[in-house]
Protein backbone atom coordinates (compact mmCIF):
# COMPACT_ATOMS: atom_id res chain seq x y z
CA UNK A 1 0.00 0.00 0.00
CA UNK A 2 1.74 3.44 -1.16
CA UNK A 3 0.34 6.66 -0.12
CA UNK A 4 0.75 9.47 -3.19
CA UNK A 5 -1.54 12.16 -1.89
CA UNK A 6 -0.84 15.50 -1.47
CA UNK A 7 -4.15 16.66 0.03
CA UNK A 8 -7.19 15.07 1.74
CA UNK A 9 -10.32 16.88 0.49
CA UNK A 10 -12.70 14.41 0.63
CA UNK A 11 -13.02 10.70 1.26
CA UNK A 12 -15.37 10.53 -1.68
CA UNK A 13 -12.14 9.76 -3.63
CA UNK A 14 -10.33 7.75 -1.20
CA UNK A 15 -9.83 3.96 -1.40
CA UNK A 16 -10.37 1.21 0.87
CA UNK A 17 -6.97 0.90 1.03
CA UNK A 18 -6.19 4.59 2.25
CA UNK A 19 -8.81 4.34 4.81
CA UNK A 20 -6.98 1.17 6.09
CA UNK A 21 -3.55 2.35 5.83
CA UNK A 22 -5.02 6.04 7.98
CA UNK A 23 -6.81 3.93 10.37
CA UNK A 24 -3.63 2.18 11.25
CA UNK A 25 -1.28 4.73 11.29
CA UNK A 26 -3.48 6.50 13.58
CA UNK A 27 -4.06 3.46 16.32
CA UNK A 28 0.00 3.50 15.83
CA UNK A 29 0.00 7.32 17.21
CA UNK A 30 -2.98 6.82 19.83
CA UNK A 31 -0.05 5.73 21.96
CA UNK A 32 1.49 9.22 22.00
CA UNK A 33 -1.45 10.47 23.96
CA UNK A 34 -1.45 8.59 27.05
CA UNK A 35 2.26 8.75 27.44
CA UNK A 36 3.41 11.54 30.32
CA UNK A 37 5.66 13.31 27.60
CA UNK A 38 2.65 13.70 25.30
CA UNK A 39 5.12 14.84 22.66
CA UNK A 40 7.31 12.99 19.92
CA UNK A 41 9.51 14.46 17.15
CA UNK A 42 8.42 13.03 14.43
CA UNK A 43 7.27 16.77 12.40
CA UNK A 44 10.26 18.35 13.90
CA UNK A 45 10.29 21.83 11.93
CA UNK A 46 7.29 21.46 10.23
CA UNK A 47 4.52 24.60 9.86
CA UNK A 48 0.80 23.76 10.00
CA UNK A 49 -1.47 26.72 9.47
CA UNK A 50 -4.81 25.92 10.72
CA UNK A 51 -7.07 28.27 8.69
CA UNK A 52 -10.82 28.24 10.09
CA UNK A 53 -13.21 30.69 8.05
CA UNK A 54 -16.41 28.72 9.91
CA UNK A 55 -16.43 28.76 13.70
CA UNK A 56 -15.21 25.46 15.41
CA UNK A 57 -13.38 24.30 18.88
CA UNK A 58 -12.95 20.60 18.48
CA UNK A 59 -11.98 20.24 15.49
CA UNK A 60 -9.54 23.33 15.24
CA UNK A 61 -7.76 22.20 18.73
CA UNK A 62 -7.82 19.22 17.79
CA UNK A 63 -5.90 19.67 14.58
CA UNK A 64 -3.50 21.80 17.06
CA UNK A 65 -2.89 19.41 19.74
CA UNK A 66 -1.93 16.82 16.92
CA UNK A 67 0.34 19.20 15.47
CA UNK A 68 1.98 19.83 18.58
CA UNK A 69 2.27 16.46 19.97
CA UNK A 70 4.14 15.75 16.63
CA UNK A 71 6.47 18.49 17.21
CA UNK A 72 5.66 21.03 14.56
CA UNK A 73 4.45 23.95 14.89
CA UNK A 74 0.82 25.21 14.59
CA UNK A 75 -0.58 28.54 13.82
CA UNK A 76 -4.37 29.45 14.25
CA UNK A 77 -6.32 31.96 12.03
CA UNK A 78 -9.84 32.27 11.80
CA UNK A 79 -12.36 34.54 9.99
CA UNK A 80 -12.99 37.23 12.48
CA UNK A 81 -8.91 38.08 12.99
CA UNK A 82 -8.19 37.66 9.00
CA UNK A 83 -7.95 40.09 6.64
CA UNK A 84 -10.77 38.28 4.93
CA UNK A 85 -12.59 41.10 6.73
CA UNK A 86 -10.81 43.83 5.17
CA UNK A 87 -11.72 42.46 2.02
CA UNK A 88 -9.33 40.13 1.24
CA UNK A 89 -10.09 36.91 -1.34
CA UNK A 90 -9.93 33.77 -0.16
CA UNK A 91 -7.48 33.00 -2.96
CA UNK A 92 -5.27 36.08 -2.25
CA UNK A 93 -4.97 35.42 1.50
CA UNK A 94 -3.83 31.76 0.72
CA UNK A 95 -1.36 33.00 -1.78
CA UNK A 96 -0.04 35.23 1.12
CA UNK A 97 -0.04 32.03 3.42
CA UNK A 98 2.01 30.32 0.91
CA UNK A 99 3.94 32.76 0.78
CA UNK A 100 5.15 32.18 4.15
CA UNK A 101 5.98 28.80 3.43
CA UNK A 102 4.41 26.23 5.62
CA UNK A 103 3.53 22.28 5.03
CA UNK A 104 0.56 21.84 5.63
CA UNK A 105 -2.77 24.15 5.64
CA UNK A 106 -6.02 22.96 7.07
CA UNK A 107 -8.94 25.16 5.70
CA UNK A 108 -12.71 24.86 7.14
CA UNK A 109 -15.08 26.79 5.24
CA UNK A 110 -18.61 27.41 4.67
CA UNK A 111 -18.39 27.16 1.24
CA UNK A 112 -18.19 23.64 -0.46
CA UNK A 113 -14.85 22.85 -2.53
CA UNK A 114 -13.19 25.90 -1.09
CA UNK A 115 -10.01 23.38 0.03
CA UNK A 116 -10.04 21.86 -3.52
CA UNK A 117 -9.30 25.60 -4.87
CA UNK A 118 -6.75 25.95 -2.58
CA UNK A 119 -5.40 22.60 -3.45
CA UNK A 120 -5.17 23.72 -6.87
CA UNK A 121 -3.62 27.15 -5.90
CA UNK A 122 -0.75 26.70 -3.44
CA UNK A 123 1.65 23.32 -3.45
CA UNK A 124 1.38 23.03 0.59
CA UNK A 125 -1.06 19.91 1.73
CA UNK A 126 -4.45 20.68 2.31
CA UNK A 127 -6.55 19.20 4.71
CA UNK A 128 -10.25 19.76 4.24
CA UNK A 129 -11.65 20.11 8.04
CA UNK A 130 -15.38 20.81 6.65
CA UNK A 131 -16.23 22.39 3.16
CA UNK A 132 -19.83 23.77 4.07
CA UNK A 133 -22.30 20.85 3.53
CA UNK A 134 -20.18 18.94 1.24
CA UNK A 135 -17.55 16.70 3.44
CA UNK A 136 -16.10 16.75 6.56
CA UNK A 137 -13.60 13.77 5.96
CA UNK A 138 -11.35 13.58 9.38
CA UNK A 139 -14.53 13.15 11.38
CA UNK A 140 -15.29 10.25 9.32
CA UNK A 141 -12.16 8.80 9.42
CA UNK A 142 -12.01 9.20 13.49
CA UNK A 143 -15.74 7.78 13.23
CA UNK A 144 -14.73 4.32 11.26
CA UNK A 145 -11.40 4.26 13.52
CA UNK A 146 -13.56 4.13 16.94
CA UNK A 147 -16.14 2.04 15.29
CA UNK A 148 -13.48 -0.28 14.24
CA UNK A 149 -11.65 -0.14 17.53
CA UNK A 150 -14.84 -1.04 18.98
CA UNK A 151 -16.46 -4.00 16.46
CA UNK A 152 -13.03 -4.58 15.19
CA UNK A 153 -14.28 -4.41 12.07
CA UNK A 154 -16.29 -2.24 10.02
CA UNK A 155 -17.73 -4.82 7.24
CA UNK A 156 -20.88 -6.09 7.45
CA UNK A 157 -21.97 -3.77 10.63
CA UNK A 158 -25.65 -2.28 10.36
CA UNK A 159 -25.14 1.63 10.93
CA UNK A 160 -28.09 3.86 11.48
CA UNK A 161 -27.35 7.98 10.71
CA UNK A 162 -30.20 10.01 12.21
CA UNK A 163 -30.87 13.52 11.37
CA UNK A 164 -30.22 16.78 8.88
CA UNK A 165 -28.66 14.03 6.55
CA UNK A 166 -28.77 17.41 3.49
CA UNK A 167 -26.98 19.50 5.30
CA UNK A 168 -24.41 17.35 6.88
CA UNK A 169 -21.07 17.06 5.67
CA UNK A 170 -20.54 14.57 8.58
CA UNK A 171 -23.15 12.38 7.42
CA UNK A 172 -21.68 12.29 3.34
CA UNK A 173 -18.30 11.80 4.68
CA UNK A 174 -19.26 9.26 6.59
CA UNK A 175 -21.67 7.34 3.74
CA UNK A 176 -18.70 7.62 1.33
CA UNK A 177 -16.33 5.73 4.01
CA UNK A 178 -18.39 3.37 5.47
CA UNK A 179 -19.75 2.23 2.04
CA UNK A 180 -16.47 1.63 0.98
CA UNK A 181 -15.57 -0.46 4.20
CA UNK A 182 -18.79 -2.50 3.84
CA UNK A 183 -21.25 -1.42 6.09
CA UNK A 184 -24.74 -1.64 5.73
CA UNK A 185 -25.79 1.85 5.74
CA UNK A 186 -29.55 3.68 6.44
CA UNK A 187 -30.20 7.38 7.01
CA UNK A 188 -33.12 8.16 9.23
CA UNK A 189 -34.50 11.90 9.31
CA UNK A 190 -37.59 14.07 8.24
CA UNK A 191 -38.34 14.22 4.36
CA UNK A 192 -37.30 17.19 4.67
CA UNK A 193 -33.59 16.92 5.19
CA UNK A 194 -33.33 13.87 3.13
CA UNK A 195 -31.12 14.94 -0.40
CA UNK A 196 -32.77 14.35 -3.51
CA UNK A 197 -30.22 12.02 -4.45
CA UNK A 198 -29.62 10.15 -1.28
CA UNK A 199 -30.42 6.59 -2.70
CA UNK A 200 -27.92 7.21 -5.38
CA UNK A 201 -25.48 7.05 -2.51
CA UNK A 202 -26.18 3.42 -1.60
CA UNK A 203 -28.17 3.71 1.55
CA UNK A 204 -31.41 2.52 3.14
CA UNK A 205 -33.77 5.45 3.68
CA UNK A 206 -36.28 5.40 6.60
CA UNK A 207 -38.55 8.55 7.47
CA UNK A 208 -38.84 6.73 11.14
CA UNK A 209 -36.41 6.67 13.74
CA UNK A 210 -37.94 3.10 15.11
CA UNK A 211 -37.64 1.15 12.05
CA UNK A 212 -34.30 2.72 11.08
CA UNK A 213 -32.90 1.53 14.99
CA UNK A 214 -33.82 -2.19 14.10
CA UNK A 215 -30.64 -4.24 14.70
CA UNK A 216 -28.72 -1.50 14.23
CA UNK A 217 -24.75 -2.21 15.76
CA UNK A 218 -23.90 1.46 15.63
CA UNK A 219 -25.79 4.96 15.37
CA UNK A 220 -24.93 8.17 14.62
CA UNK A 221 -26.77 11.09 15.52
CA UNK A 222 -25.91 14.30 13.71
CA UNK A 223 -26.30 18.10 15.26
CA UNK A 224 -29.70 19.66 14.40
CA UNK A 225 -27.15 22.38 13.29
CA UNK A 226 -29.61 25.57 14.47
CA UNK A 227 -27.61 28.44 12.59
CA UNK A 228 -28.38 26.62 9.74
CA UNK A 229 -32.25 25.93 10.00
CA UNK A 230 -33.62 29.54 9.93
CA UNK A 231 -35.51 27.58 6.68
CA UNK A 232 -38.94 25.88 7.93
CA UNK A 233 -37.38 22.03 7.37
CA UNK A 234 -39.27 20.90 10.64
CA UNK A 235 -42.25 22.95 12.66
CA UNK A 236 -40.20 23.07 15.53
CA UNK A 237 -37.46 21.29 17.92
CA UNK A 238 -39.54 19.77 20.34
CA UNK A 239 -41.32 18.45 17.35
CA UNK A 240 -38.09 17.31 15.71
CA UNK A 241 -37.52 15.70 19.12
CA UNK A 242 -40.53 13.61 19.48
CA UNK A 243 -39.88 12.07 16.32
CA UNK A 244 -35.97 11.54 16.14
CA UNK A 245 -34.68 11.96 19.28
CA UNK A 246 -32.64 8.75 20.77
CA UNK A 247 -33.86 7.45 23.97
CA UNK A 248 -33.88 5.16 26.35
CA UNK A 249 -36.89 3.69 24.35
CA UNK A 250 -36.08 3.37 20.92
CA UNK A 251 -32.27 2.45 21.58
CA UNK A 252 -34.19 -0.94 22.76
CA UNK A 253 -34.98 -1.65 18.81
CA UNK A 254 -30.92 -1.52 18.25
CA UNK A 255 -28.43 -4.24 19.53
CA UNK A 256 -27.45 -4.56 22.61
CA UNK A 257 -24.12 -3.63 22.15
CA UNK A 258 -24.79 -0.61 20.10
CA UNK A 259 -22.80 1.83 19.79
CA UNK A 260 -24.11 5.61 19.56
CA UNK A 261 -21.84 7.97 18.21
CA UNK A 262 -22.20 11.95 18.00
CA UNK A 263 -19.83 14.46 16.35
CA UNK A 264 -20.27 16.58 18.74
CA UNK A 265 -21.70 19.77 19.62
CA UNK A 266 -24.56 17.90 21.31
CA UNK A 267 -27.82 19.23 21.76
CA UNK A 268 -28.72 17.66 24.73
CA UNK A 269 -32.88 16.69 24.62
CA UNK A 270 -33.42 18.00 21.00
CA UNK A 271 -31.46 14.50 18.82
CA UNK A 272 -30.43 12.71 21.90
CA UNK A 273 -31.86 12.20 25.66
CA UNK A 274 -28.88 13.42 28.32
CA UNK A 275 -28.86 9.31 29.86
CA UNK A 276 -28.51 8.56 26.10
CA UNK A 277 -25.42 10.78 25.09
CA UNK A 278 -23.85 9.90 29.14
CA UNK A 279 -25.09 6.35 28.85
CA UNK A 280 -22.91 2.79 28.94
CA UNK A 281 -23.09 2.65 24.97
CA UNK A 282 -21.69 6.36 24.45
CA UNK A 283 -18.34 6.97 22.94
CA UNK A 284 -18.94 10.37 22.45
CA UNK A 285 -15.98 11.40 23.82
CA UNK A 286 -14.20 8.10 22.55
CA UNK A 287 -14.29 9.83 18.97
CA UNK A 288 -12.80 12.97 20.18
CA UNK A 289 -10.09 11.21 21.65
CA UNK A 290 -9.13 9.08 18.30
CA UNK A 291 -9.90 12.25 16.59
CA UNK A 292 -6.48 13.58 17.52
CA UNK A 293 -5.14 10.61 16.69
CA UNK A 294 -6.64 10.33 13.39
CA UNK A 295 -5.09 13.90 12.30
CA UNK A 296 -1.20 12.96 13.99
CA UNK A 297 -1.70 10.39 11.37
CA UNK A 298 -3.01 13.03 8.15
CA UNK A 299 -0.45 14.85 8.87
CA UNK A 300 2.34 12.36 9.02
CA UNK A 301 1.01 10.50 6.09
CA UNK A 302 0.52 13.86 4.13
CA UNK A 303 4.30 15.20 4.66
CA UNK A 304 5.97 12.55 2.79
CA UNK A 305 5.47 9.38 0.73
CA UNK A 306 4.83 6.65 2.54
CA UNK A 307 6.41 2.90 0.88
CA UNK B 1 22.32 -13.30 -6.38
CA UNK B 2 24.61 -15.14 -3.60
CA UNK B 3 23.82 -16.15 -1.06
CA UNK B 4 25.53 -17.03 2.48
CA UNK B 5 24.80 -19.24 5.22
CA UNK B 6 26.59 -17.79 8.29
CA UNK B 7 24.57 -18.88 11.02
CA UNK B 8 22.26 -21.69 11.55
CA UNK B 9 19.20 -22.56 14.09
CA UNK B 10 21.00 -23.90 16.46
CA UNK B 11 24.16 -21.42 16.60
CA UNK B 12 21.03 -18.49 16.38
CA UNK B 13 19.96 -20.71 19.80
CA UNK B 14 23.51 -20.98 20.87
CA UNK B 15 23.95 -17.29 21.08
CA UNK B 16 20.86 -16.26 22.59
CA UNK B 17 21.35 -18.66 25.69
CA UNK B 18 24.89 -17.15 26.28
CA UNK B 19 22.94 -13.06 25.85
CA UNK B 20 20.69 -14.36 28.64
CA UNK B 21 23.57 -15.65 30.74
CA UNK B 22 25.80 -12.40 30.39
CA UNK B 23 22.48 -10.33 31.19
CA UNK B 24 21.86 -11.65 34.15
CA UNK B 25 25.55 -11.75 35.34
CA UNK B 26 26.25 -7.89 34.36
CA UNK B 27 22.74 -6.88 35.97
CA UNK B 28 23.18 -10.03 38.83
CA UNK B 29 19.90 -11.31 38.49
CA UNK B 30 16.33 -10.31 37.11
CA UNK B 31 15.90 -7.41 39.59
CA UNK B 32 14.22 -4.18 37.74
CA UNK B 33 15.23 -5.70 34.16
CA UNK B 34 12.88 -4.55 31.08
CA UNK B 35 13.00 -6.03 28.15
CA UNK B 36 12.67 -3.32 24.97
CA UNK B 37 12.12 -5.34 21.67
CA UNK B 38 12.56 -3.10 18.60
CA UNK B 39 10.55 -3.55 15.59
CA UNK B 40 10.42 -5.80 13.66
CA UNK B 41 12.82 -8.45 14.32
CA UNK B 42 14.29 -7.19 17.88
CA UNK B 43 10.54 -8.19 19.40
CA UNK B 44 10.16 -12.14 18.31
CA UNK B 45 14.50 -12.34 19.65
CA UNK B 46 13.70 -9.76 23.34
CA UNK B 47 10.77 -12.52 23.91
CA UNK B 48 13.34 -15.43 23.17
CA UNK B 49 15.46 -13.52 25.58
CA UNK B 50 12.71 -13.49 27.88
CA UNK B 51 11.94 -17.60 27.78
CA UNK B 52 15.71 -17.82 28.39
CA UNK B 53 15.90 -15.91 31.07
CA UNK B 54 12.83 -17.59 32.93
CA UNK B 55 14.29 -21.16 32.09
CA UNK B 56 17.44 -20.11 34.24
CA UNK B 57 16.21 -17.46 36.93
CA UNK B 58 12.14 -18.64 37.16
CA UNK B 59 11.32 -15.36 36.69
CA UNK B 60 9.31 -13.65 33.84
CA UNK B 61 11.02 -10.24 33.53
CA UNK B 62 8.60 -7.81 31.68
CA UNK B 63 9.01 -7.53 27.40
CA UNK B 64 7.60 -4.43 25.66
CA UNK B 65 7.80 -3.30 22.00
CA UNK B 66 9.11 -0.19 20.19
CA UNK B 67 8.74 1.38 17.15
CA UNK B 68 11.22 3.70 16.61
CA UNK B 69 9.60 4.99 13.33
CA UNK B 70 8.33 8.43 15.09
CA UNK B 71 12.11 9.26 15.83
CA UNK B 72 14.24 8.82 12.96
CA UNK B 73 16.37 11.07 12.57
CA UNK B 74 15.94 10.99 8.55
CA UNK B 75 12.25 11.35 8.04
CA UNK B 76 12.74 14.94 6.78
CA UNK B 77 14.62 14.14 4.19
CA UNK B 78 13.45 10.46 3.17
CA UNK B 79 11.43 10.81 0.26
CA UNK B 80 9.57 7.84 1.24
CA UNK B 81 8.26 7.29 4.88
CA UNK B 82 8.14 4.07 6.38
CA UNK B 83 5.14 3.04 7.86
CA UNK B 84 4.39 3.53 11.38
CA UNK B 85 3.57 0.52 13.46
CA UNK B 86 2.89 -0.13 17.30
CA UNK B 87 4.47 0.72 20.42
CA UNK B 88 3.45 -1.17 23.20
CA UNK B 89 5.29 -0.01 26.75
CA UNK B 90 2.39 -0.58 28.63
CA UNK B 91 4.23 0.32 31.97
CA UNK B 92 6.66 3.03 33.26
CA UNK B 93 10.02 2.83 32.21
CA UNK B 94 11.50 4.90 35.40
CA UNK B 95 14.49 3.76 37.19
CA UNK B 96 14.28 0.38 35.09
CA UNK B 97 17.05 -1.37 33.55
CA UNK B 98 16.08 -1.04 30.05
CA UNK B 99 17.67 -3.68 27.85
CA UNK B 100 17.11 -2.69 24.05
CA UNK B 101 17.42 -5.84 21.96
CA UNK B 102 17.40 -5.83 17.98
CA UNK B 103 18.43 -8.31 15.56
CA UNK B 104 21.76 -6.50 13.63
CA UNK B 105 23.78 -3.57 14.76
CA UNK B 106 24.60 -1.53 11.54
CA UNK B 107 24.93 2.51 11.35
CA UNK B 108 23.71 3.17 15.02
CA UNK B 109 20.87 5.87 14.08
CA UNK B 110 18.27 3.03 15.05
CA UNK B 111 19.53 2.49 18.14
CA UNK B 112 20.10 6.58 18.96
CA UNK B 113 16.29 6.86 17.90
CA UNK B 114 15.44 4.18 20.41
CA UNK B 115 17.12 5.79 23.27
CA UNK B 116 15.46 8.61 22.52
CA UNK B 117 12.32 7.17 22.66
CA UNK B 118 13.06 4.83 25.62
CA UNK B 119 13.41 7.81 27.60
CA UNK B 120 10.44 9.84 26.69
CA UNK B 121 8.75 6.65 29.16
CA UNK B 122 10.47 7.76 32.33
CA UNK B 123 13.88 7.62 33.20
CA UNK B 124 15.54 4.20 32.94
CA UNK B 125 18.00 3.34 35.44
CA UNK B 126 20.39 2.28 32.42
CA UNK B 127 19.95 1.29 28.86
CA UNK B 128 22.11 -1.81 27.60
CA UNK B 129 22.08 -3.50 24.26
CA UNK B 130 21.62 -6.77 23.26
CA UNK B 131 21.90 -7.27 19.35
CA UNK B 132 22.40 -10.95 17.74
CA UNK B 133 24.47 -9.92 14.81
CA UNK B 134 26.98 -6.72 14.52
CA UNK B 135 28.02 -6.00 11.15
CA UNK B 136 30.36 -2.94 11.53
CA UNK B 137 29.90 0.52 9.65
CA UNK B 138 28.54 2.71 12.94
CA UNK B 139 27.95 6.26 12.50
CA UNK B 140 27.64 7.49 15.86
CA UNK B 141 29.43 6.86 19.10
CA UNK B 142 27.32 3.57 19.66
CA UNK B 143 28.24 0.18 20.91
CA UNK B 144 26.42 -2.99 21.79
CA UNK B 145 27.08 -4.50 25.36
CA UNK B 146 25.75 -8.41 24.35
CA UNK B 147 26.50 -9.55 20.95
CA UNK B 148 25.68 -12.87 19.52
CA UNK B 149 27.78 -12.76 16.30
CA UNK B 150 30.59 -10.23 14.97
CA UNK B 151 29.96 -10.28 11.43
CA UNK B 152 32.54 -7.80 10.01
CA UNK B 153 30.52 -6.81 6.25
CA UNK B 154 30.62 -5.01 3.10
CA UNK B 155 28.22 -2.41 2.99
CA UNK B 156 27.17 -3.45 -0.41
CA UNK B 157 26.35 -6.87 1.58
CA UNK B 158 22.34 -7.39 2.86
CA UNK B 159 22.51 -9.68 6.05
CA UNK B 160 18.86 -10.81 6.94
CA UNK B 161 17.68 -12.71 10.25
CA UNK B 162 15.69 -15.09 9.30
CA UNK B 163 13.16 -16.04 12.33
CA UNK B 164 10.48 -18.89 13.20
CA UNK B 165 8.00 -16.11 13.84
CA UNK B 166 8.95 -14.34 11.26
CA UNK B 167 9.72 -16.01 8.09
CA UNK B 168 9.07 -19.63 9.27
CA UNK B 169 12.90 -21.31 9.78
CA UNK B 170 15.86 -19.57 11.93
CA UNK B 171 18.80 -18.48 10.02
CA UNK B 172 20.88 -15.60 9.08
CA UNK B 173 22.24 -14.94 5.66
CA UNK B 174 24.49 -12.64 3.72
CA UNK B 175 23.45 -11.86 0.09
CA UNK B 176 25.48 -9.98 -1.96
CA UNK B 177 23.12 -7.04 -3.39
CA UNK B 178 25.50 -5.94 -6.16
Amino acid sequence: MKWERKDLLGIKDLSGEEISLILDTAESFLEVSTRDIKKVPTLRGKTIINFFVEASTRTRTSFEIAGKRLSADTINISASTSSLVKGETLADTARNLEAMNPDVIVIRHSCAGAPHMLARLVRQSIINAGDGAHEHPTQALLDMMTIRSRKGTLSGLNVTIVGDIAHSRVARSNIYGLNKMGAHLTVAGPATMMPRDIRELGVKVSFRLEEALQDADVVMMLRIQTEREQRSVFPSLREYSAFYCLNGDNIQRARPDVLVMHPGPVNRGVEISPEIADGANSVILEQVTNGVAVRMALLYLLTGAIE
Amino acid sequence: MQKKLVMDAAEIDRSLTRIAYEILEKNKGVTDLVLVGIRTGGVFLAERLQKKIFDIEGVKVPSCILDITMYRDDLLSAHRKPRIMKTEIPFSLDKKKAILVDDVLFTGRTIRAAMDALIDFGRPQSIQLAVLIDRGHRELPIRADFVGANLPSFLWEEISVNLIEKNGRDEVVVEDSN
